[in-house]
């Protein structure tokens, strides 16, 4: 890739089936990245997991159910940083007030936002006029 | 999902048969599971050898699988963890959960 900022934007619909196609997509990025010093095969991995997480997150909080509900996914990819965009319609949520889990209780649920704030260096959730944006960045350097 | 189901020594082995762990194909997991125990089997060995990606709902269904064991006083064991499935029970703290082998041979063996 050059140094020039490259977007991908990406429409698919609200479906889990479609997880590892957007998984893949980011691990491709991974390996494609012109200056990433770092283990590629790791950003590879924590860029699948962030995806999906942030994939299921807009799945759960779309909004009123239509066969033709659409996930938007776009990732800018600078020279030294990586961003990505997921929006959903839903009603959101406070990502302030999700707690890190427990870790002496063992719960089923709650570790997807944990996993991307360990992951990424910044994440916020915001609501403009029409949707929710999870925005969740990282450094290439 | 693909899972194939072998029994050695009273002990049942799960083998997930699918590249991704995630929360497309984890319910089927946690249901299979739930089976085993609710059926009265009482050691369940879960293989992830081809498991090259799991996710937070993978992990969900491991521990509710773990949860399902300790209700039915029996045990879930893992084995054949890839090193990046690994590092994702390290980074949610549930390798101190969960009794984890290098083989599926290995386990069994430490079922006895």
């Amino acid at each position: 890739m050059e140094g020039n900022a490259i977007e991908v934007d990406i429409k698919v619909p609200n479906k889990t089936r479609y997880l590892s196609l957007i998984g893949r997509i980011g691990e491709d990025i991974a390996r494609e990245l012109e200056r990433y010093s770092g283990d590629r095969e790791t950003l590879a991995y924590h860029l699948n997991l962030v995806l999906t997480e942030a994939m299921v997150n807009a799945i759960k909080h779309a909004g009123p159910k239509e066969p033709e509900k659409l996930v938007r996914i776009v990732i800018t990819i600078r020279l030294d940083d990586l961003t990505i965009r997921v929006y959903d319609d839903g009603q959101g949520f406070d990502i302030n007030s999700i707690q890190p889990p427990n870790f002496e209780e063992l719960e089923d649920r709650g570790r997807g936002i944990f996993l991307i704030r360990s992951l990424m260096d910044s994440v916020s959730y915001r609501k403009n006029c029409k949707e929710n944006i999870l925005e969740m960045k990282k450094k290439l350097v | 999902m693909n899972l194939e189901q072998e029994t050695r020594n009273d002990i049942v082995i799960l083998y997930v048969k699918e590249e991704r762990l995630d929360a497309h194909n984890s319910v089927d997991l946690k249901a299979a599971v739930q089976k085993l125990f609710e059926e009265g089997k009482k050691n369940v060995l879960v293989d992830l050898k081809e498991v090259r990606f799991i996710d937070s709902s993978g992990l969900g269904a491991l521990v509710s699988g773990f949860k399902n064991a300790i209700s039915h006083q029996g045990n879930l064991k893992l084995s054949s963890l890839q090193s990046q499935v690994k590092s994702m029970f390290e980074l949610t703290r549930l390798h101190r959960v969960f009794e984890i082998f290098p083989s599926a041979s290995e386990a069994v063996e430490n079922f006895q």
